[in-house]
């Protein structure tokens, strides 16, 4: 009998220490970000399990603009909203396009980039353009539930559509030959086709955004109705264009300025 | 034996009065399970009334069911084809040859203890990267179709399966069916085909059923290279709705395709246990 009440005890001393102690850390703010990890250069896993990338750095600097101590999570991209929806995480800074769709289920702050989205082909391939027309009768491969899958369904209705569960997939069944051609982000087909692993393959050309589909680019996502948490994202994000920061991670990865035209 | 068979006939037979039936605790019990289990599919159909969107029925409805085409076509013909490889790798399996009986039991090793989701993508992926290969063999224009490298994948996994239920449906059939017959003259080919194989179907017969609902949940994966079954279909409209009830009507179809096949199972039961019943 003693021993037990002397367990409860320390166990309730425990207890009361514990919560004092992230009563006293909440004066920080903490979040939790989640990103994908398989959309490289913008996020990446490294051979140990921890995500890379320019999503990653460009995370990090708007927390360190906004004084919070930030953890990174993976998540599926397919569970990634119904996970930020269930509070599994606070933010989602993974090359998410703005778009209507998603709107009505989340917010986002502003745009911290924006990129056209492009075509790319095997080398050796007789399909001349971009054009709807010069890709009919062919397979097409994106990832699923991308903004890019929702605008080739809208727009490639002539082509035979394949949905890959993330952009690893699709790479691979093209250098097989499984498919005629591949659309996504410009800088993601980019980084591929400069790499070995994209050594079968050309960027067929870009194609014009549809901001009806597209939307302005891509934000960071907070749950539906956390305005405060995403103004405060947006306004990181226009303090990192000013202080250079953003042009000094974005030079680390890419040539070009990927934030697009001032919206 | 005959004797206690006329008694149980004769219509004199005194009974006790039945025990009041008491409220004991494992009553009581039951009782509120029962309760929480009708209230819990109450409130599914309420939430389902409420949630009920004209507009998302039409927009998914027919991708639902080109979805479920897809996977009842690629789980029939898998666990088809599933049944006639099986037949020789039982065979292997039984076989006094330390060859055949090797090979078959390495297959059927091999099979059953990996994942259906890594066989998949061995098949898929796996032999993609031998393109060259097998467009010297002719055999590109099979494997670059995704539904054909599932549907292999499928088969020869379930096939290992069957072979297993297969082989222990004819070890349970007793070595004197088998002596009877010889002692008969009958050919040893006559006696599996007519003596062996009927008593044995009784015996596999519900393992078989349920492989097949095995197979149709397992069926799910085939999402992840491209072949758009129901599952598929409902992750993709989750992922433009992210409403539940893509998930709801996907669990509520898989279980009328389960009760259904249950229900054919039964009559089959039935139908082959005829002889068996007085």
């Amino acid at each position: 009998m003693r021993i037990t009440k002397r367990l409860a005890l320390a166990i309730s001393a425990a207890a009361l220490a514990f919560t004092m102690g992230a009563a006293h850390a909440e004066d920080a703010l903490k979040l939790t970000i989640a990103s994908e990890g398989a959309y490289p250069p913008f996020n990446n896993l490294t051979p140990d399990g921890k995500l890379e990338g320019f999503d990653i750095d460009i995370g990090n600097a708007l927390c360190a603009e906004m004084k919070a101590q930030c953890t990174w999570v993976s998540q599926d991209w397919d569970g990634m909203i119904p996970a930020l929806q269930a509070g599994k995480f606070d933010a989602i800074i993974a090359s998410m396009s703005i778009t209507p769709e998603r709107l009505e289920k989340v917010d986002f702050s502003k745009k911290y980039y924006n990129t056209p989205p492009a075509i790319a082909v095997p080398k050796d391939s007789a399909i001349k353009d971009i054009t709807p027309e010069a890709l009919k009768g062919k397979t097409l491969g994106v990832q699923a539930s991308t903004s890019h899958s929702n605008f080739a369904q809208a727009k490639y209705s002539g082509s035979e559509l394949k949905m890959y569960p993330t952009a690893d997939e699709y790479k691979l069944d093209i250098s097989n030959g499984r498919i005629d051609a591949v659309m996504d982000d410009v800088i993601v087909l980019g980084q591929w086709l400069d790499s070995d692993a994209g050594a079968c393959c050309k960027l067929l050309g870009t194609i014009e955004p549809d901001v009806s589909i597209h939307g302005p680019g891509a934000g960071v996502t907070v749950k539906k109705g956390n305005t405060a948490l995403a103004d405060k994202f947006t306004a990181a994000i226009a303090a990192i264009r000013k202080n250079g920061k953003y042009k000094e991670i974005n030079d680390k990865y890419f040539k070009i300025d990927v934030y697009g035209g001032e919206d | 034996m005959t004797e206690s068979y006329l008694n149980a006939r004769t219509p004199t037979t005194l009974r006790p009065p039945a025990p009041p039936k008491r409220w004991t605790k494992p009553r009581v019990i039951g009782h509120v399970l029962v309760g929480i289990w009708a209230a819990l599919i109450i409130g599914l159909l309420f939430y389902l009334y409420t949630a009920w969107n004209p507009e998302l029925i039409q927009k998914y409805g027919p991708t639902y069911w080109s979805g479920l085409k897809t996977t009842i076509g690629l789980v029939g013909s898998s666990i088809i084809l599933g049944a006639l490889i099986s037949i020789p790798v039982a065979l292997g399996r039984m076989s006094k040859n330390w060859f055949a009986s090797s090979v078959a039991y390495a297959y059927v090793y091999f099979f059953r203890g990996t994942p259906l989701i890594a066989q998949v993508f061995l098949i898929y992926y796996g032999v993609g990267s031998f393109k060259t290969q097998l467009e010297a063999v002719g055999l590109w224009v099979f494997f670059r179709e995704a539904w054909y490298c599932a549907l292999v994948s499928f088969a020869l996994n379930t096939a290992a399966y069957q072979a297993e239920i297969l082989r222990g449906a004819i070890r349970s059939v007793s070595l004197g069916q088998w002596e009877g017959a010889a002692s008969l003259g009958i050919s040893k080919f006559v006696t599996f085909w007519k003596v062996i194989l009927p008593q044995a179907l009784i015996v596999a017969l519900r393992p078989y059923g349920n492989e097949v609902i095995l197979m149709i949940k397992g069926s799910a994966i085939v999402a992840l290279i491209t072949v758009y079954d129901l599952m598929g279909y409902t992750r993709l409209a989750y992922s433009r709705t992210f409403d539940f009830q893509a998930y709801l009507w996907a669990a509520i179809i898989y279980l009328i395709l389960v009760e259904i096949l249950r229900h054919i199972w039964d009559w089959m039961e039935r139908r082959i246990t005829r002889h068996l019943i007085r």
